[in-house]
């Protein structure tokens, strides 16, 4: 219900930093019964919503920040394009012109937006709240520039111009993107992997005194030792060093869920359990409908801090062994002393590993959804 | 024990050949903790016939609830006998269902999958769905199926679990101060609902509260125990046709009664 909070304010939603929930948990309390027995006028019904007309037919106030946006993007597009670069010692930076010629396009398309924002109705919704955003990012982009190919006030080969990240996206994107690949699927693997034993043994644990009496001094005595330092060990006791890798990322991510999902499943309320029992229900009944659904909230924790470890330990095992992937690539580009390659990978990597939390995120937001005021999703 | 009221036999209801006998018999209890075993229970015995209501008052923690997870089978008792219509009572059984005083609804699940539970659990939901929107229907709830519980008021979520309860035509009604934490107009409206399901059901029905007002309102029979560990200390014959009132001047002098025994009539 009420899936749209603040489809009434004109400025679209307020910039939470958390994507919907802060607008979720505030509906909850809007939508909560009134105390009284009476059925029929309980939970919202869709007519509950507040009677304010969609604001797509309302005509939207101009997008000042977009336009000053614009403005501070077109003038980072024309200093990039017009002001001729400090000589680099060595050659001319590539793409320079082209990529001036590229951001003055793209801020023209942007201060044409901003200012046909009052006939575009709601299509900028999603676009107006980075409007502040938009403008440090251009002042960033031009400072970047002007320290790197305009001025050379930074070192060269540390330090680069904005051009030549686009340069190595656009020669070496085949590798990158093996690179990336080749990370993404030793991750899955091994986090898969990982999940799903930690979250067997958690549950064990959390429901045998017997799988916890031999199980859980293992855990206590191997979890808490980093992954990174069994990496030796793994090496030469698996048979390739993607196995080894897939182990060490499955233990990174395995511990963690364990102890997430035995505290869950040890704190579920016990009434919840005589409940289930006075009606009927065997044991693994009691088990895979109450105990793990009611620890779920927790696994989801142990989930996220699991993914955390296995970045890392997928990181330092493609530095150390692996021969592929962005942490190997990372290796690669700083033997050449191609810092730019470097920049450009881990560019990828942040985008990848923001992607999977993301995408982990909305994963919990939908097995969860009971816990959230919007039911629907 | 002081048997205050003629112990008369209990009035039948309509259908009572659903419900269930219980017999508790010199039923004793303890708790063991750290310092040794705590008495709760102390020789109780006590009958319920088919179809009978019978409330439990008590001073709180004294060993009522206790009682009642007895009878649902949650808990061996340690010593004495607990029987269902002759057999006796070793494990939880669909047909005794309790009642809690929390709704302990499950918040993941809707509020037809909470009161579908009972079915589920025991395999025959495929069969039986039509029951669980008749259960919604006999609680008033139809319409919030598909709602979660944590969107319910109290009241309604007790109604839920009144029909989670409910849907598995128990024998026997176990609540345990199911009330107790509602509000006090919705409780007087669920205390004549839940008398008006039990005439049209006719299971029996254990109820342990420490509401006088509750127990001689609902009750047929009320059963008042000691402070811990708990004894039968008398028993009250409410001898008033249903639907009662609460303004008769026979519930009154029984609530004077009631009170003197709880040792509470001074201000009276």
């Amino acid at each position: 219900m009420a899936s749209a909070p603040y489809a009434s304010a004109p400025y679209g939603p307020p910039y939470t930093g958390l994507r919907q929930t802060g607008a979720s948990y505030s509906d909850a309390g809007v939508c909560r019964a009134p105390k009284e027995p009476a059925p029929a006028d309980t939970p919202a019904p869709a007519s509950a919503r507040p009677a304010i007309p969609p604001s797509a037919s309302a005509r939207q106030p101009l997008w000042w920040s977009g336009a000053a946006a614009g403005l501070a993007w077109l003038a980072v597009g024309v200093l990039t394009w017009l002001l001729p670069n400090a000589p680099a010692g060595f050659t001319e930076w590539n793409y320079t012109v082209e990529s001036g010629i590229a951001t003055t396009a793209g801020a023209g398309l942007l201060l044409a937006l901003a200012l046909a924002a009052p006939w575009l109705g709601s299509a900028l919704d999603r676009l107006r709240p980075a409007g502040l955003w938009l403008i440090a990012l251009a002042l960033f982009t031009g400072a970047w520039q002007l320290l790197t190919a305009k001025y050379g006030v930074l070192p060269t080969p540390f330090f680069a111009p904005p051009q030549s990240l686009a340069e190595v996206y656009i020669d070496d994107w085949a590798r990158l993107s093996d690179s990336a690949w080749h990370s993404l699927r030793l991750l899955g693997h091994g986090f898969l992997v990982g999940a799903g034993v930690g979250f067997l043994t958690g549950v064990a644990i959390g429901w045998s005194r017997a799988v916890g009496y031999w199980v859980h001094p293992l855990i206590r005595f191997i979890g808490p030792i980093p992954a990174s330092a069994l990496l030796p060990l793994a090496f030469f006791v698996f048979p390739s060093s993607y196995a080894a890798a897939v182990f060490l990322i499955a233990l990174a991510t395995g511990f963690p869920v364990a102890v997430l999902t035995w505290s869950g499943v040890a704190g579920v309320n016990r009434n919840y359990y005589d409940v289930a029992r006075t009606l009927g229900a065997s044991q693994w009944f009691v088990v895979l409908r109450v105990a793990i659904p009611a620890a779920l909230p927790q696994v989801f924790v142990g989930l996220f801090m699991g993914l955390g470890g296995a970045f890392s330990i997928l990181v330092t095992a493609e530095m150390m062994g692996v021969k592929a992937g962005l942490g190997w690539y990372l290796t690669w580009a700083q033997g050449w002393a191609a810092y730019t390659n470097m920049y450009a990978a881990l560019i990828v990597m942040a985008l990848v590993c923001s992607g999977l939390i993301t995408l982990l995120f909305a994963v919990r937001d939908r097995v969860l959804s009971w816990q959230k005021g919007t039911v629907k999703w | 024990m002081v048997a205050l009221a003629q112990v008369r036999p209990p009035q039948p209801v309509a259908s009572a050949s659903t419900g269930a006998h219980i017999q508790i018999h010199r039923v004793s209890h303890h708790f063991d903790l750290k310092d040794g075993p705590l008495p709760v229970l102390d020789e109780v015995e006590l009958d319920v016939a088919p179809g009978e209501f019978v409330a439990l008052l008590g001073p709180s923690g004294c060993g009522k609830s206790t009682l009642l997870r007895l009878v649902a089978g949650l808990e061996p008792a340690a010593a004495g006998e607990l029987l269902q219509d002759g057999r006796p009572i070793l494990s939880p059984d669909p047909s005794r269902i309790v009642v809690f005083q929390d709704p302990t609804l499950y918040p993941w699940r809707t509020v037809r999958d909470n009161v579908a539970l009972g079915l589920q659990a025991r395999g025959v939901l495929r069969r039986e769905a039509h029951r669980v929107e008749q259960a919604l229907a006999l609680v008033g709830l139809g319409e919030f199926a598909g709602v979660h519980p944590h969107q319910l008021s109290g009241g309604m979520a007790q109604r839920v679990a009144l029909a989670r309860a409910l849907v598995n035509d128990p024998a026997l009604l176990v609540l345990d101060e199911p009330l107790g934490k509602l509000d006090s107009l919705t409780r007087l409206a669920m205390q004549s609902e839940l008398v008006s399901l039990w005439q049209r059901s006719g299971f029996s029905v254990l109820l342990v509260t420490h509401d006088v007002e509750e127990a001689l309102f609902m009750a047929q029979r009320v059963i008042v125990f000691s402070e811990r560990p708990a004894r039968i200390k008398a028993e009250l014959t409410v001898d008033l046709a249903y639907p009662r009132h609460r303004g008769s001047p026979r519930l009154a002098e029984l609530r004077h009664q009631a009170l003197g025994l709880l040792g509470l009539d001074a201000t009276w």
